[in-house]
């Protein structure tokens, strides 16, 4: 069996990229403009004989999921603004517990109930730190229906890597639109590492520095006690102890933080002599290139760069990658978010410019264009 | 010269030592809850190498954390939710979940009548102690009228829940009410609900003297019992009494057993008609690379 062409909607590839990284395990709760994900999946999962269940609200999908990780399964939940909302209680918990969980976020214009059938990318900010507490997740921003499918395996394979929550921040046009999609014949999984078994004290949180450690799954025989509090290397409750509560935060951290330049994925174009650069991720993106490439042809000196994963920002590796431009243009469907992490780590050396539009309606290669021209 | 012998307790095998002594206060009810689980455990033919524990938030949620086995000390009121998807995960393990009045009625009501009404394997322990111990003692959905807690410090004015009425209501195929006055009725309710192949919750009404005992003027542990025992109505005498009667009483005995079928199970029976697919080939199916 070779490659296989399909013509796919988002949600649909986000689904299929979801099963394909060995997800048997679903649980979500309806909302506009995620709901072909449940859809599909309630479709899908029994012929595979996973697991569909639609639950009460978007605080129990998140319970289900991080319930069924601990079970030893791949999960997924799929949601828009007020959903992941409500998920920030138990994205926290499945942080501090470090479970691997997969999260669709189809963005959609907020705040509140704001506009179900458009598309926004004001969710950003609540991507990164949603949920209370000092702590650092995985965001990754498809930009197309292909990107739904490879991101979201990507997402399940750095959940496992990095056992941590990883959020799919793509938007109501990337979920509704239709695209050909190639399925390849073979996708690369990365299975979760279970531990060994020890004759002594079994320490399940006794990680390498800035790493993680296996994780077994329950019935394993490891007597796991998982708990949202601080807790020690053992895994037991240690609330008082200051140097306890520091060592784990840190690590929680700093395992995402460490890696921020090895895990980026970025693309880019048109970068050796560019004096202005269009930053972007996730749908403006598609804009952005094609302003570039007219800028281009007008003999402007402009480069591209799209961030696929855009928490954990990597910042060295933009510096390095800008280091000769003299503007920075960000186009995002909000009023400035993913702008405000740009002008700190670029804004020293290049003036960073925000191209922000929100109503729920794509920007143009004009309205980009006519920021790259404004100089 | 006398020999000392030491005894140790029939259910310390169950136990983690390392994390002994626990936090309960002097009298509190959980002892006796924790009890009449291993006891119901043990009674019930349940392996204990078989069993895994879910709970929320609060003082009875911290029962798991000193059980040697599986467990996952969850957010509050969301244990339920964690434990549908833990028992789907892997529905060949026994799954009790231990939880209390506010993290079971308050902050998870949705997600308790939700899980009765799906049925699902789970036998939920809800200790009720009619107060929020854990954060010092403020009114519960439990409390009864008029009594006094931090936060009502003029009386509690609402009508309470009665949480084994509302797992009944809501689909429970197993429900049972019973105090700490009563552990054996109590263990032989956890026997049968674990026995019970569906969602089984066994009220455990347990006394708070630091804090429910200290603001209602019941103020030791002892008192406290007798308090429970001059109040207890078996269900079938509750049945011929008028609502004004049965205000402030504690209604016990078996409120539901009632088998149907189960959520996984149900859950199965269409993956059975729509694949070939075992759904148990999937059990941990995160550790294959496939």
């Amino acid at each position: 069996m070779a490659d296989e062409h399909y013509f796919l909607q988002g949600n649909e590839a986000c689904a299929l990229g979801a099963i394909a990284a060995g997800c048997r395990f679903f649980a979500g709760y309806p909302i506009t403009p995620s709901t072909e994900i449940a859809e599909i999946m309630s479709q899908r999962l029994p012929k595979l004989g996973g697991h569909f269940v639609q639950m009460e609200d978007e605080l129990s999908a998140l319970g289900a999921i991080i319930g069924a990780s601990w079970g030893g399964q791949k999960v997924v939940t799929a949601t828009s603004g007020p959903g992941m909302s409500l998920m920030q209680e138990n994205i926290g918990y499945a942080t501090m517990t470090e479970t691997p969980i997969v999260i669709i976020n189809m963005q959609r214009g907020s705040p509140s109930t704001g506009q179900p059938t458009r598309s926004a990318q004001a969710d950003m900010m609540q991507a990164r730190w949603g949920s209370h507490g000092d702590y650092e997740n995985i965001t990754l921003a498809p930009a197309s229906v292909q990107e739904c499918f490879d991101y979201v395996i990507k997402a399940f394979n750095l959940a496992e890597e990095y056992r941590c929550p990883v959020l799919v921040l793509a938007d109501e046009i990337v979920g509704h639109m239709r695209e050909k999609v190639t399925i390849p014949e073979k996708v690369e999984i990365v299975p979760r590492k279970a531990p060994e078994k020890t004759d002594g004290v079994y320490l399940p949180y006794d990680a390498p520095e800035d790493g993680v450690s296996p994780m077994p799954a329950f019935g394993d025989g490891f007597n796991m006690h998982v708990t949202g509090l601080t807790h020690d290397k053992r895994g037991y409750p240690s609330t008082d102890d200051p140097q306890t509560h520091i060592d784990l935060v840190n690590r929680l951290c700093n395992k995402i933080l460490s890696k921020r330049n090895e895990m980026a994925m970025i693309e880019t174009e048109f970068l050796d002599d560019a004096d202005t650069i269009v930053l972007a991720y996730g749908i403006p993106s598609r804009s952005a290139l094609t302003a570039v490439k007219q800028a281009r042809q007008k003999g402007q000196k402009v480069g591209y760069i799209k961030l696929g994963i855009v928490w954990p920002f990597p910042e060295e590796t933009l510096l390095e990658l800008t280091k000769n431009a003299k503007r920075i243009i960000v186009p995002e469907l909000n009023l400035g978010q993913v702008f405000l992490e740009v002008d700190r780590v670029l804004g020293k050396h290049a003036k960073v410019e925000l191209v922000s539009k929100i109503g729920g309606v794509l920007h143009t290669p004009k309205e980009i264009l006519d920021k790259i021209m404004e100089e | 010269m006398v020999e000392v012998t030491e005894h140790s307790h029939r259910f310390m095998k169950y136990l983690r030592p390392e994390r002994l002594p626990h936090l309960f206060c002097p009298g509190c009810g959980n002892g006796v809850v924790m009890n009449t689980i291993f006891n119901g455990l043990e009674m019930s033919g349940k392996s204990f190498d078989n069993l895994n524990m879910v709970s929320g938030i609060g003082c009875s949620s911290r029962i798991p954390g000193y059980v040697k086995c599986d467990s996952l000390h969850t957010t509050h009121g969301r244990a339920l939710a964690f434990a549908t998807g833990l028992k789907i995960s892997n529905p060949h393990r026994d799954v009790i979940v231990v939880t209390g009045d506010g993290d079971a009625s308050a902050i998870g009501g949705n997600h308790l009548i939700h899980a009765a009404r799906r049925n699902i394997d789970l036998t939920v322990i809800c200790i009720n102690n009619d107060i929020y111990g854990m954060t010092g003692g403020q009114i519960s959905p439990t409390s009864p009228k008029g009594s006094f807690a931090t936060t009502a410090p003029y009386g509690a004015t609402d009508k309470p829940f009665n949480i084994a009425q509302i797992a009944r209501a809501s689909g429970a195929s197993y429900v049972a009410k019973y105090t700490t006055a009563q552990p054996l009725q109590l263990s032989m309710a956890i026997k049968d609900g674990l026995n019970n192949k569906g969602f089984s919750l066994i009220e455990a009404v347990s006394q708070c003297p630091t804090y429910y005992g200290r603001k209602n003027k019941i103020r030791t542990p002892v008192e406290m019992i007798k308090w429970f025992e001059e109040n207890t109505i078996p269900i079938e005498q509750a049945e011929s009494m008028s609502e004004e009667e049965l205000e402030g009483k504690i209604v016990t005995g078996v409120y539901v057993n009632n088998p149907r079928t189960e959520f996984v199970e149900a859950l199965d029976k269409i993956i059975k008609q729509q694949s070939d697919i075992n759904p148990d080939d999937n059990i941990k199916k995160a550790y294959m690379s496939d």
